[in-house]
């Protein structure tokens, strides 16, 4: 691993090589696709091709920054809920905010017309609003300190509105609406387009700078808050900026990918067993890993069948053979 | 008697109006450059009391100054800078290093954007070394033995380079060894001019390293002062409910119950 060979390599070079990995994962990834069967496109040959460079350009490079942008917001919310709620086991799902999506999703793929930025909208209003009500409920709860109160809430939350889903999945028109909520549900990226990605730039970028440039703190924010506190920050403000950016990212980027699930707990993982618990390495890492893991999946799931794997489910298959992985080699540390 | 560094007027306090734990009407100076224990039996409120004087728990009622400034005027950063708590337990989910760790005792040298730098480190390192720690940096905390995690937990507050150093039960999870360790750390903070102030239900402690004994039973102040003066059969056995005994072993002096 990097981090015992540190002494040769120090984090930052770490850093440096996997953002090159990336970088060429991300050029070969342009490269890659069904035309019209898996194959290799040379620049100069989609320079000569119109169709084909039409294609690059409007469908396959959006489609690979949207993956980007995916990957690195799931899994640097997944960093941000573990040390914040001091459990390695947690993903950005808790608290009601995948389950919110999901809702907001289906609600208007039944009720709105299900045009994509009805759904898009509805599903990132829900999602945040999975995050409020989480929190108000964790402060109405008396049982418990507050991240156990939290970690409740969110569960109850979940649960509330994954009935909601199951409802509207019983009353959707099964010719039309039903497949288009599974779809969603299972999560992917095929109905990528410019605009999608415009739509979900300014919030993401915003939310992934403001964690990038507090991310020493989260190391504070792992600890007790009467830990923090002693320390001189103010635990409770910020958390809550934190949180907050991690799911307002996170519920951008779920608004147009659908559910994705595993990327926010997997790669956080990864970040630490090669750069250890500091995160002012981990979250660098985990942004970079977490896109280059979404960018392959989603790669897997354009070039694998002839028609198209929901992302959500190859991202949940390698991210679950990688957990059982990691589980077996080491261990996961909980003690919470 | 030195000039108060903290002063207590009238602070009453309780956990959503339950009495268990709750303060009542406490009024109290503590020196400065003293070490000050606050001594008493399970639920007397010391660890309430603690928190209190950190800013963490607000008082219900009452006023806390810190060098005759109320404590509510300080900013987070400035408190931080001035007082340092060395917790119980603390739960490390995470595998920091003892170096990482104990440089986020650097925080209120930083602003919110900030991340450490050399300096920090150095000043981290010289905690480290005060602690005996220094050969352990590059371990991670949750390889570490009860003992060795108190330190560390001592080190990070030293990298606050605080006025103040609070100590809650410092030490009820180290043996005999660890435990004459810390108190020799402690001796030498408190001649190095730190005023430390630390809980504890062990007479035995108090009797060891403070000047200044607070004796609380029930959320009220029993009786305070000098060690000497403090640690009297009549008082140990009215705070503990049970008949205690003194004897001098040494020159020093050990609470028997009997």
């Amino acid at each position: 691993m990097i981090r015992s060979v540190s002494g040769l390599w120090s984090r930052h070079t770490s850093l440096f090589l996997i953002g090159c990995v990336l970088m060429l994962a991300t050029g070969l990834s342009l490269l890659i696709g069904r035309y019209p069967s898996v194959q290799i496109s040379m620049p100069w040959d989609i320079a000569d091709d119109q169709l084909l460079s039409k294609l690059v350009l409007n469908l396959r490079f959006p489609r690979i920054l949207i993956a980007l942008m995916l990957g690195m917001s799931l899994s640097a919310a997944g960093l941000v809920f573990q040390m914040i709620f001091g459990n390695p086991l947690v993903e950005p799902g808790f608290l009601g905010v995948s389950q919110g999506a999901s809702f907001g999703a289906a609600f208007a793929i039944i009720y709105m017309g299900s045009s994509a930025l009805m759904v898009q909208t509805s599903a990132a209003l829900f999602a945040i609003l999975g995050l409020v009500f989480s929190y108000y409920l964790a402060h109405r709860l008396r049982y418990g300190g507050w991240v156990l109160r939290l970690i409740l809430s969110g569960i109850a939350v979940s649960a509330l509105f994954s009935s909601g889903v199951g409802l509207m999945k019983y009353m959707a028109d099964p010719l039309s609406q039903l497949p288009e909520i599974t779809f969603w549900l299972l999560g992917g990226l095929s109905g990528s387009t410019w605009n999608k990605l415009l739509s979900i730039l300014p919030a993401v970028s915003i939310s992934l700078i403001v964690l990038l440039l507090l991310r020493w703190r989260l190391n504070l924010l792992s600890l007790s808050d009467a830990a923090a506190f002693s320390m001189g920050a103010s635990p409770k403000l910020e958390r809550a900026v934190l949180l907050g950016a991690a799911v307002v990212a996170t519920a951008s980027v779920i608004s147009v990918s659908g559910m994705v699930t595993w990327v926010g707990l997997i790669v956080p993982h990864m970040a630490r067993r090669l750069f250890g618990a500091d995160s002012r390495f981990t979250l660098p890492a985990t942004l970079l890993i977490g896109g280059f893991f979404t960018l392959i999946c989603d790669d897997l799931s354009r070039i694998l069948l002839p028609g198209e794997i929901p992302l959500g489910v190859i991202t949940s298959l390698f991210g679950a053979i990688g957990f059982i992985v990691l589980l077996s080699i080491t261990g996961v540390r909980s003690q919470r | 008697m030195n000039k108060p560094i903290i002063t207590l007027e009238n602070i009453s306090f309780s956990y959503n109006g339950n009495h268990k734990n709750a303060l009542r009407n406490l009024s109290l100076n503590i020196a400065d450059g003293s070490v000050t224990s606050i001594l008493g039996p399970n639920g007397a409120g010391k660890s309430t009391l603690l928190h209190i004087l950190l800013g963490w728990l607000k008082p219900d009622e009452g006023s806390i100054y810190l060098k005759g400034r109320p404590l509510t005027d300080y900013s987070r950063r400035e408190a931080g800078q001035m007082m340092a708590l060395v917790p119980q337990i603390e739960h490390m989910p995470f595998d920091y290093s003892v170096l990482e760790y104990v440089l986020l005792g650097r925080t209120p040298y930083l602003n919110p954007l900030e991340s450490p730098q050399d300096i920090d480190v150095s000043a981290a390192r010289k905690a480290l070394e005060i602690s005996g720690l220094i050969h352990m940096e590059t371990r991670t905390v949750t390889s570490l033995s009860g003992g060795e995690r108190q330190l560390v937990l001592l080190a990070r507050a030293l990298t606050q380079q605080p006025h103040i150093i609070l100590l809650d039960e410092p030490t009820s999870h180290l043996d005999l060894a660890n435990k004459s360790r810390l108190i020799k750390i402690l001796g030498e903070l408190h001649r190095a001019g730190s005023s430390i102030i630390l809980t504890t239900h062990e007479p035995d402690v108090a009797a060891t390293i403070s000047t200044e004994i607070v004796l609380l039973r029930q959320g009220q102040i029993l009786t305070s002062g000098k060690r000497d003066a403090v640690f009297s059969t009549q008082n140990l056995s009215e705070a503990y409910g049970v008949p205690v005994r003194i004897v001098e072993i040494d020159g020093q002096r050990v609470a028997l119950w009997t």
